[in-house]
């Protein structure tokens, strides 16, 4: 875990550290392990994106730095940001943080707006929580905001309630709630997952216009990646609430060096690609997190394993490239070339 | 599975079907104030060993043009010509029997399957229901044979549902759906439930099923990447109208509709360099309420060829005439007064 320094080379303090983060819930069956040490940082003005399939872990590592995690939740590792630690932080200072300087976007729209208050009063709203204005000056920020999202006529719809809103819309409002504040950090979770593709085009835009007007850091979990392709800056690869690789995004995509992420790319059919040669699926499924077997837990569905693999679990080492990391103890036979997402071009 | 087979008689012609609900008042009288368009005018046929892909965005009418096909939701207007009867118009036992030769396959393996049967009593309903096998045994070897089928283990069928994860749930709905030996399955969404690792595995045993048996699938889907894999050729609906059908390639290499071109242009691409340089449509507003659809071409209140490229003049034919699904020189049928060939993916 020691990597995590050499993340980003870019900034010198980065923004938002991650050090071996873990999380887990006791239940009747025993301990769940949802996350098992991500450790990760990102810089201002950068998008990382965080991959993995349901269960991976990728929310509920957003959810334990924006400390929203219930309480029987056992948190241990460091989050730290502006050099300000947030696990186990008070109340107090992390409602201080959340909006003003760490927001979240939510998957889905309509359960993150309250139905009872128009749009305009619960943007005011969040804008009167970190800032001593009138409530008049918060409503003409709140129309501000609107129109920064690309809500037309948004004074009029400042006075609609979110039922009256289509769900990019509400998604649009959404955004303009979590940058009312100009915060520093914006986790997107699954933004666009609910919303059709055009819709999703319009978001993923409006996600940029609002990065821009913030600077901030963007950190964009989705299970898509097309959409990681066409927005991240770096990748992070989660399987088993442990990241498996991560590194710049043309690396994660052209030079994979990690067997799950070459699966992952090798299974998704894609739009460019002429139909008729077969997908090649990932076989078996992702292990429960309840007393994980020791060894890579990728390995059961893993067509590169070596003895080794069932019983060590590989760290997260550098491998070639600039700030690439992989976790397999076999990282080193995936010479570039051998990457396929190129060979499927060809 | 290529296109050779257009030539051969279609298994099942939908011809102008319709289907509206109506919206009632709320209130004692409930009366009829409005009516909901959900689909208009949809006609295609199916041939034998093909797949036809309906794709398109929530409330486009695909689901409804999927069950009026079935039946399941009994159609306002229009024919479905299947064995050469007219399904719209059978009840009773015609339907059923006819329903033997057509199956559905749900979207939600997890709402689909009724969590207090054992995966044996799942699939053999179907038999129970339509009066096959004779015995027992002869039942339970058929299921035997569906499960390894679908790749199931066989000796998991007394488990129940919520036993399987969801790629092994959506299998056993497929296994349902073969157990009456169907020429036409309907797949409403079937991969969009499943994560993508998942995802693949389904698609290659729909893709092999239909190798082996022959069967003809309507493929109701809204992620194209997953129709340009599996389908023989793409219909895309907008607003309950089809705007372009067209072989699986001449669609995503040459789509002629607007809104075929901005839906193409929309759908992220797993490669960063290519997303790096592509253009992306981005349709401006959303649909609009199907309740009350614009008049003449649907898509013009977001068409991009509306906006910027048409004159005051031109505008008035988008304005006041359906378009017609013809070919317009393009090699396919289109349902646009200004149709243009552009490669977007």
């Amino acid at each position: 875990m020691t990597a995590a320094f050499e993340l980003a080379p870019q900034a010198a303090q980065p923004l938002l550290e991650v050090t071996g983060l873990s999380v887990s819930f006791p239940t009747d069956d025993g301990l769940v392990e949802a996350v098992r040490g991500v450790t990760y940082s990102v810089s201002p003005g950068e998008v990382l994106g965080i991959v993995g399939e349901s269960g991976s872990g990728k929310s509920v590592t957003s959810l334990a730095i924006m400390g929203l995690l219930p309480p029987t939740a056992q948190v241990t590792g460091s989050v730290k940001l502006h050099g300000q630690e947030l696990v186990g932080a008070s109340y107090q200072t992390m409602a201080g943080l959340r909006g003003r300087q760490i927001s979240m976007v939510f998957q889905d729209p309509i359960s993150s707006l309250n139905p009872v208050y128009s749009i305009g009063w619960q943007l005011a709203e969040a804008v009167r929580a970190h800032h001593d204005v009138s409530k008049k000056e918060a409503l003409s920020r709140s129309v501000d905001l609107l129109q920064l999202v690309g809500i037309p006529n948004a004074k009029e719809r400042a006075a609609n309630y979110p039922h009256e809103f289509s769900g990019g819309m509400r998604q649009r409002v959404v955004i303009a709630m979590a940058i009312a504040n100009d915060p520093d950090v914006l986790i997107a979770d699954e933004p666009t997952t609910a919303l059709d593709v055009t819709v999703q085009a319009q978001i993923l835009e409006t996600l940029d216009i609002a990065r821009d007007a913030t600077n901030a850091a963007m950190i964009l979990i989705t299970h898509d990646l097309g959409v990681v392709a066409g927005v991240a800056d770096r990748v992070l690869v989660m399987y088993a609430g442990k990241p498996v690789e991560t590194g710049i995004v043309d690396d994660i995509y052209y030079r994979s060096q990690m067997p799950y992420t070459i699966g992952l790319l090798n299974s998704i059919p894609r739009l460019d690609s002429k139909g008729g040669d077969e997908l090649r699926p990932i076989p078996g499924s992702p292990p429960s997190l309840l007393n994980l077997a020791p060894g890579c837990p990728f390995s059961p569905r893993c067509d590169f394993r070596i003895p080794v693999c069932d019983q060590e679990e590989p760290a997260l080492l550098d491998v070639e490239g600039i700030d690439h990391q992989a976790a397999c103890h076999v990282s080193a036979q995936f010479a570039p070339s051998a990457t396929t997402s190129e060979a499927v071009q060809a | 599975m290529t296109v050779s087979n257009v030539v051969a008689e279609p298994v099942l012609q939908v011809r102008n079907l319709v289907k509206h609900f109506p919206i009632r008042s709320t209130g004692l009288l409930r009366r009829n104030v409005g009516e909901i368009h959900a689909v208009c005018d949809v006609s295609f046929d199916v041939y034998a060993s093909e797949t036809l892909g309906i794709v398109g965005e929530s409330g486009c009418g695909k689901s409804t043009t999927g069950r009026a096909i079935l039946n399941l939701q009994p159609a306002t207007s229009g024919q479905v010509l299947f064995g050469g009867k007219d399904v719209t118009q059978l009840t009773g036992h015609d339907l059923r029997v006819v329903r033997r030769d057509m199956q559905l396959v749900f979207q939600d393996p997890y709402a689909s399957l009724n969590p207090r049967m054992t995966v044996n009593d799942i699939v053999a309903e179907p038999l129970v229901i339509h009066k096959l096998g004779d015995t027992k045994k002869s039942r339970r070897d058929t299921v035997q044979d569906l499960m390894k089928t679908v790749g199931l283990n066989p000796e998991h069928g007394n488990r129940y549902p919520h036993e399987f994860s969801g790629g092994q749930r959506q299998r056993i709905g497929i296994a349902r759906a073969l157990a009456l030996e169907p020429k036409v399955l309907v797949l409403d969404e079937p991969v969009s439930a499943l994560d993508v690792s998942i995802q693949a595995g389904v698609v290659n045993l729909l893709e092999a099923l239909q190798d082996r048996l022959g069967l003809s699938y309507v493929f109701i889907a809204h992620d194209l990447s997953v129709v340009r894999h599996i389908a023989d050729r793409v219909a895309v609906m907008y607003l309950g109208r089809i705007v372009e059908l067209a072989p699986r390639d001449a669609l995503f290499e040459r789509p002629a509709h607007p809104y075929t071109r901005a839906l193409l242009s929309a759908i992220p691409i797993p490669d960063p360099r290519k997303e790096r340089e592509r253009r992306r449509i981005v349709l401006q507003g959303d649909v609009p309420s199907p309740a009350s659809p614009p008049s003449g071409c649907r898509f013009r209140t977001r068409c991009q060829v509306f906006r910027d490229q048409l004159d005051d003049g031109q505008r008035e034919a988008c304005i006041e005439k359906i378009p017609a699904l013809e070919d317009r020189g393009q090699g396919h049928p289109v349902a646009c007064h200004y149709p243009d060939v552009e490669k977007v993916v």
